[in-house]
């Protein structure tokens, strides 16, 4: 990989730990642990499904939560510590500056998914006392939310570039809910005609999909993924996050920071 | 050309492309995962817990759910689908979630109610919706109309016909038609002229086009089950008189039974076969017909509306 993005990446990483990001951990830990006890005392039969559609969601809305309020700062931040043109003024430029802060928060959300992971299972263990060969699916569906978290770590860069932190928060935070929904909002376009029909479809399609994405119920249930599945999506998260930086690019490109 | 202008050259078409990509990748999930945001409604059947997770949000969420109940059974009725096991709890999980959306019970029990392939063939769930309605909007007529309508067409109990219409006809501002339709079910139940007055009512209270062109659609199947039904009782008395049947309409005309050529209410003459039957000319166009059809004639599993109902 091209230094300048590593040093970026790594550094962007490095101020996360700083920045005690990884202490979600503990409120993760405390819920998974209290899930797990208390379910199954209270109720009969649904231990698994609560501890998976828990942990899976909780995992998904923690890190939903980090990349939407550090991939906000990630250049704000830099611009206010005047820190930023330090930076550009090594032999660093600005697409590597996007690009090695991406991978950064992007590395930060693998390794923070990768704990919760482990306490999803431990959890899981805990309460059915052994794995079943459908318990790989969980696997899957923490794939999935990590695809999720590189699109919507590449909106907020993308928002964050062009606007106020504050406003970039509202705008990556609305992007994904409206992504949670994007299959209806692409239905309900089906369901229209003419110019109208073209223009939701447009907006349909432009906003991220995350319907796709979450199989948390499925998986709660044992039922397999599709392995082309994994393949569209992995192919489709890789093409709209490469849309967002592109587009997080061209604006900071242009950005006047004198 | 710079540095800049390379690398926004370079993002540019980077953006675009991957933007293209992820279309044709959409499409091919959609399809791969096509109902599958439905049957998330198996996960969670419950109306009353979606309303707890909801957030205060039920209104929403009932009219996501609705359109989900009209997409669902629309893309199985287009299909000719005989089976639509996921409309009843979509309609419950939609009146959970908003009991006062009424649209779901009128339009929902359009669905429900009648056999396959106009319906899901649920008359009893379809009841059970509407006084799950009525329950909560005693004041809206249409929900009494609509379980006596049930009650009438597809349960065939007509004293519950009648109490339904007789209760919806003491509701405030119910329309007239109800008390003449609670007295009709007293005493001409299960004739075809008390189920003309119903589609006939329900098509003047329809706002929707598609509910509206079902109606019409009935009333004109009626109509021909009710013009076959007296061409062949002429027939009939035209054997009984002149000892053969007539070759064409123009002799039942010669011997004074018949005025004109008679014709169906799409405007095309009704057919004289040789064994004395009557058929229609275009069955396709008169769906629901129960009498002159062609024998062997198999009808669309969708019903054809005409484009002027």
């Amino acid at each position: 990989m091209n230094t300048s993005i590593a040093h970026i990446a790594r550094n962007t990483f490095r101020e996360a730990v700083r920045d005690r990001v990884l202490y979600n951990l503990i409120a993760f830990a405390l819920l998974m642990t209290g899930a797990a006890v208390l379910i199954g005392r209270i109720s009969i039969g649904i231990e698994r499904l609560v501890v998976i559609n828990l942990g899976l969601t909780a995992v998904s809305l923690f890190g939903i939560v980090i990349a939407i309020f550090i991939g906000i700062g990630l250049v704000s931040k830099e611009i206010e510590k005047r820190t930023l043109y330090t930076v550009l003024s090594r032999p660093v430029r600005r697409w590597e500056f996007i690009v090695g802060k991406f991978l950064g928060l992007a590395g930060t959300l693998v390794v923070n998914t990768f704990f919760m992971a482990i306490g999803v299972f431990a959890a899981l263990l805990y309460v059915a006392h052994h794995f079943e060969g459908s318990d790989a699916w969980v696997l899957v569906a923490l794939y999935f939310i990590i695809l999720q978290f590189l699109i919507i770590t590449a909106l907020a860069l993308l928002f964050s570039s062009f606007s106020s932190p504050l406003l970039a928060a509202v705008f990556a935070f609305s992007m994904f809910v409206i992504g949670t929904f994007s299959e209806d909002l692409r239905g309900f376009a089906g369901l229209t005609e003419g110019f109208t029909r073209w223009l939701t479809m447009g907006v349909a399609y432009l906003v991220p999909n995350f319907s796709a994405l979450n199989v948390i119920s499925s998986v709660a249930h044992q039922q397999p993924v599709e392995g082309r599945l994994i393949l569209y999506n992995t192919a489709y998260a890789l093409c709209y996050a490469v849309v967002a930086l592109s587009g997080a690019v061209l604006v900071f490109e242009r950005r006047n920071l004198k | 050309m710079n540095s800049t202008q390379k690398v926004s050259w370079v993002a540019g078409a980077l953006l675009i492309g991957c933007m293209a990509t992820s279309i044709p990748l959409l499409r091919q999930m959609d399809a791969m995962r096509s109902g599958s945001s439905l049957e998330e409604v198996l996960y969670i059947p419950s109306g009353k817990v979606l309303k707890r997770m909801s957030l205060g949000y039920e209104g929403l969420l009932a009219d996501v759910y609705w359109t989900r109940a009209v997409q669902y059974f629309g893309d199985r009725h287009r299909t000719g689908a005989k089976e639509y096991a996921l409309l009843g709890p979509l309609l419950e999980i939609t009146t959970s979630l908003d009991p006062h959306l009424l649209v779901a019970y009128d339009y929902g029990c359009t669905f429900l109610s009648p056999p396959p392939p106009n319906g899901a063939g649920q008359p009893a769930r379809a009841i059970k919706l509407t006084k799950y309605g009525i329950q909560h909007n005693p004041n809206e007529w249409k929900l009494y109309y609509q379980l006596g309508f049930i009650n009438y067409m597809d349960l065939h109990d007509y004293a519950a016909a009648a109490q339904a219409f007789n209760e919806g006809s003491k509701v405030p501002n119910a329309h007239p038609f109800l008390k003449v339709l609670a007295a009709q079910m007293a005493e001409h139940a299960g004739e075809r002229q008390t189920a003309f007055m119903l589609w006939s009512a329900a098509y003047q209270t329809a706002t929707e086009s598609s509910i509206k062109a079902n109606a019409a659609a009935h009333i004109r199947a009626l109509q021909v089950d009710e013009d076959v039904s007296t061409l062949e009782r002429m027939v009939t008395a035209y054997r009984q008189k002149i000892g053969r049947l007539p070759i064409s309409f123009d002799e039942l005309h010669a011997t004074g039974l018949l005025r004109s050529t008679p014709v169906d209410p799409l405007g095309h003459p009704y057919k004289l076969m040789a064994d004395g039957r009557i058929e229609v000319a275009t069955p396709d166009d008169l769906p629901f017909i129960t009498k002159g059809i062609p024998p062997g004639y198999k009808p669309a599993d969708v019903p054809k509306f005409l484009p002027t109902d």
